[in-house]
């Protein structure tokens, strides 16, 4: 299937340094900005399958050995912003590719 | 207190005469050693209690009840089928037809016997001394009279100055008497300290308002002109006294074991040999009532190791003997340093002294060592006890002493004691002599996993008995972990290589205030989960800004993000502050009203405080919003700060309580809401010692005394609850609050991340000693800053709800979803009891399945 990047939501709704929650094809998607990454903005599913709630968006932005992560705020297990892998458990959520233009936040969907 | 086990039974019977420390730790030991399932055992006991903690006899003056005392609640007993007996008097022993006769008549047969008996304390002959207002000091009972006559008079006088005279004196002392000590020999404490150190205690004693007569005898004792006792004195002066309390020492129990014909020994005792077997092959004497070698050991740390000869041998364990004890000891008389060890009289052939005397300071120290100057044999110290702890390993181990041997007594210029590294020490040292822990037992606790002082402690009981010990142990532990290669790293994480006291210091001196700044300069790399929460909490304790203030906000752990606290289902509780529990009818229905409106679930918490459960992120501010303007304030149970002041109404209602708790805990709660600390803080007031409000089982406990209020600090309820320690007694309100100040902020200041108060104090070198030094002496000179800092919080209060209302990007950030209208479908709740809960993972399924 064709994907194509799809406007979410403003850059002025984001928080430097934490994450929001969107809505996204009725999926629920958690939206990182780190103006300090290489990347900006990162999107990973907001549902944590460790704590069985929709809720990483609201964890901690961590940098740990040179990967960007969010610290569950649950039971704090750490997931990888970049390809949504978590770093404790074999466990993974789906990720998205993401960018920034004209103060527009963007998502890459099918 | 009487069990319920039944008398019959194939199994020897074994019966312990005595319930004292003693006669407890025998049953202790019996039992770790399966002798239960050897013997069939019965104690008796003549008290109305089970076995208490008699060294700590006078915290039952300073707010510690029979119950704190307590050894064993019966429950050790009842659940090895051991039976017990309170209140029975054995006045004889058939030893030819090996059987016991109470004092109601009944006989029980034995085949085994323990005389655990103790001792009774000597009151000298004088005529008079039976006149009534007349005491000893030596059981709970005792005590409760003391108490009780205390309270209609107003002078006291013990007769005795010896270790237990100055404990009765400073009892005394603490009820509010005006106190006198009488001792018959010419110096204080004569078997442990020589003539200078006597004297230099009886300078510091007499600082502390008590008078001290030493040589001085009592002629007669008769009714006194204007108060109820005249003692007249030899010399033909006389004192004038309400109450009088004999601790002239004790005498070995011995009565039992002489209506019997054991062999006693020609001042008392009963006769043992090395496994405590008394001239009887079925009787055994332990404790005070046992003479050793024409000796009597009136500390508890030897009775114990005859208890354990007495097991030993009674379980058929070789080697198990009683060899004598080391009868060093150090004691706090009166808030007087007092340390004595082997030779302290310097009687040894051809011992040498080390002197130092400072008449300033008033302390006296003094080493006895041998004829080559190599060995240590004996030390007095009076006025600063710091130095026992090397002085004693080396003359337990006898180690050689340094060249400069005189430098173990001297003040170093740092004000640090020149200490002897735990390295040194041999495998075999004790470590802990009440529990007989040597540092190889330590050093096998930790090899075998126990990995903090809290592990050892657990396994190998070192630490739990006199406590004397702490600050060694801890050293000893810390030593062994090093050596095992446990990495005991303190850096906060990756991205800051210092502790978070060493942040607090940096952020404070170099006046940062922001994240980004500190990681700047002292940091690398972004943060993490670790640093972001513990820094942005150090920047709220020190400058004590809006925590979701755009550059704070993104270090806000998961509870400080929201202002809120966060349930399993990802929604949020709501704690609103109500101080001291106190709230109005008013207030109670819009709580009511709120939760109804919101469908919260609502329960009563156990800070006195009600939690409103269930809100979806965006209901925060809207619930917020009507909270607060039915005058409610942020309660921050979300936070590492001041949770809640708990209380009982006090002298305003209660027909106990001694003074208004309920105001004291409405006003330190509103003192100290705002403060951002390590980890969470919670205080409690009582209004009298009943201590309905558990004020010992919090950080901060206040508890309402005749005098004022006394302090208790660093309590714990939770995972692993501690009593908190009293720190200070008969306060009025503004020392209190000022101490409160200081305690606080010196724990914000120097405790590490997520440490309670408990865990803080555990690891305080010189625990609560320094701790009182700290707050009460102002040793390190940091009390002016602490009020200051804890005023600046004071003044700098503000609800952080009402700001987060008032700030429009705040609120932003409390949307459910930024593209989105709609809830998290995945917050389902069901019924249950009336109100609303979570639905379970099947709940759920079924209720999908029921819709779809």
């Amino acid at each position: 299937m064709a994907m194509a990047w799809k406007s979410i939501c403003k850059q002025s709704d984001l928080v430097a340094g934490a994450g929001v929650a969107a809505m996204v094809n009725g999926e629920q998607v958690a939206l990182f900005y780190v103006p300090e990454s290489e990347h900006q903005v990162f999107a990973i599913g907001n549902w944590d399958p460790l704590g069985k709630a929709n809720v990483l968006s609201r964890g901690l932005v961590a940098h740990l050995q040179d990967k960007w992560v969010v610290a569950s705020p649950l039971y704090k297990q750490h997931f990888e912003l970049t390809s949504g892998q978590c770093l404790e458990e074999t466990v993974s959520v789906p990720h998205f590719q993401a960018k920034l233009e004209n103060e527009q936040v963007y998502l890459l969907l099918p | 207190m009487t069990s319920t086990v039944s008398f019959l039974t194939t199994k020897p019977h074994l019966v312990v005469i005595g319930n004292g420390m003693v006669g407890h730790h025998f049953v202790e030991q019996l039992i770790e050693q399966s002798g239960h399932q050897v013997f069939d055992i019965s104690v008796f006991g003549e008290e109305s209690y089970l076995a208490y903690d008699r060294v700590h006899l006078s915290e039952y003056f300073t707010g510690k009840g029979a119950a704190d005392l307590a050894m064993t609640d019966g429950r050790l007993y009842d659940e090895h089928g051991i039976r017990y007996f309170t209140n029975s008097l054995v006045t004889e022993i058939d030893r030819a037809e090996h059987r016991l006769v109470l004092q109601n008549g009944e006989t029980v047969p034995y085949d085994k016997l323990i005389l655990a008996t103790g001792s009774y304390p000597f009151v000298p002959p004088i005529p008079g001394h039976q006149r009534d207002n007349a005491f000893v000091y030596r059981t709970l009972d005792d005590l409760d009279a003391i108490r009780e006559c205390a309270n209609k008079v107003t002078r006291g006088t013990v007769v005795g100055g010896g270790l237990l005279g100055l404990e009765a004196a400073n009892a005394l002392k603490n009820l509010g008497l005006e106190t006198s000590v009488v001792e018959f020999a010419p110096r204080l404490m004569p078997v442990q300290l020589d003539d200078k150190g006597g004297s230099v205690l009886k300078g510091m004693i007499e600082g502390l308002g008590v008078k001290v007569y030493t040589d001085t005898a009592t002629k007669e004792i008769v009714a006194g002109d204007d108060a109820f006792h005249r003692m007249n004195f030899a010399d033909g002066t006389h004192l004038e006294t309400d109450l009088i309390l004999f601790s002239a020492g004790i005498r070995p129990q011995d009565a039992l074991a002489r209506q019997s014909g054991l062999d006693i020994g020609e001042r008392g005792g009963i006769s043992v040999n090395n496994h405590c077997l008394t001239s009887d092959d079925h009787i055994y004497a332990i404790g005070e009532c046992a003479l050793w070698e024409n000796r009597i050991f009136g500390l508890v740390a030897p009775g114990y190791a005859m208890a354990k000869a007495a097991v030993g041998h009674l379980l058929g364990h070789a080697g198990v003997t009683f060899m004598g004890a080391d009868m060093s000891t150090k004691l706090k008389l009166l808030g007087c340093d007092v340390g004595s060890v082997g030779d302290a009289h310097a009687q040894s052939q051809g011992c040498k002294v080390f002197v130092y005397q400072d008449e300033i300071s008033q302390s006296y120290r003094k080493m006895v060592v041998s004829e080559d100057g190599k060995k240590l044999l004996g030390a007095v110290l009076v006025g600063d006890n710091s130095y026992y702890d090397t002085l004693l390993q080396y003359y337990l181990n006898a180690i050689d002493l340094p060249d400069q041997a005189q430098s173990l007594i001297l003040p170093t210029m740092d004000g640090a004691p020149a200490a002897l590294g735990v390295d040194a020490l041999p495998a075999t040292a004790s470590i802990c002599s009440c529990h007989n822990v040597s540092k190889q037992d330590i050093h096998d606790a930790v090899c075998n996993g126990a990995l903090s002082v809290a592990d050892v402690k657990g396994t190998t009981k070192a630490g739990t008995g006199c406590g004397g010990c702490a600050a060694l142990l801890k050293k000893v532990v810390d030593n062994e972990l090093l050596a095992l290669g446990v990495e005991v790293s303190t850096d906060i994480c990756e991205h800051f290589a210092y502790t978070r006291q060493d942040l607090y210091n940096l952020v404070k001196v170099e006046e940062i205030k922001s994240f980004d700044a500190l990681l700047h300069k002292h940091g690398k790399g972004h943060g993490c989960e670790i640093c972001k929460p513990a820094i942005g909490s150090i920047l709220a304790s020190v400058w004590n800004d809006y925590v979701l203030k755009k550059e704070h906000i993104s270090l806000q752990d998961t509870n400080d993000r929201f202002l809120a606290n966060m349930q399993k289902d990802g929604t949020y509780s709501i704690v609103p502050r109500i101080p001291g529990g106190e709230i109005t009818p008013d207030r109670l229905i819009v709580l009511g009203q709120v939760a109804k409106e919101y469908g919260l679930y609502t329960k009563v918490t156990g800070g006195q405080r009600i939690d409103l459960f269930g809100a979806t992120l965006p209901q925060l501010p809207e619930i917020w919003g009507k909270l607060i303007k039915a005058g409610f304030e942020t309660g921050q149970a979300y936070g590492k700060s001041l949770r809640t002041v708990k209380s009982c109404v006090g002298s305003t209602w209660c027909r106990y309580g001694v003074n208004d708790s309920m105001t004291m805990a409405i006003d330190l709660e509103n003192r100290y809401k705002g403060l951002r600390s390590p980890h969470k803080i919670k205080f409690a007031v009582s209004g009298c010692t009943r201590e309905c409000a558990e004020a010992q089982s919090k950080d901060i406990g206040v508890i309402a005394t005749e005098g004022g209020w006394n302090l208790y600090v660093c309590g714990n309820g939770g995972m692993k609850p501690r009593h908190g320690d009293l720190f200070a007694t008969d306060l009025d309100d503004a020392t209190l609050v000022k101490y409160i100040d200081r305690v606080l902020m010196f724990y914000t200041k120097t405790a590490d991340r997520l440490q309670r108060t408990s865990v803080w104090m555990d690891g305080l070198e010189g625990g609560l000693d320094y701790l009182k030094s700290v707050v009460i002496d102002d040793k390190l000179g940091l009390c002016a800053e602490l009020e200051a800092r804890m005023q600046h919080v004071v003044d700098t209060f503000q609800c952080e709800w009402k700001t987060t209302l008032e700030d429009e990007d705040a609120l932003q950030t409390f949307r459910q979803f930024v593209n989105h209208d709609g809830d998290d479908n995945n917050v389902v709740f069901v019924e249950e009891r009336d109100q609303m809960r979570p639905a379970t993972a099947l709940e759920k399924q079924q209720l999908i399945a029921k819709v779809g």
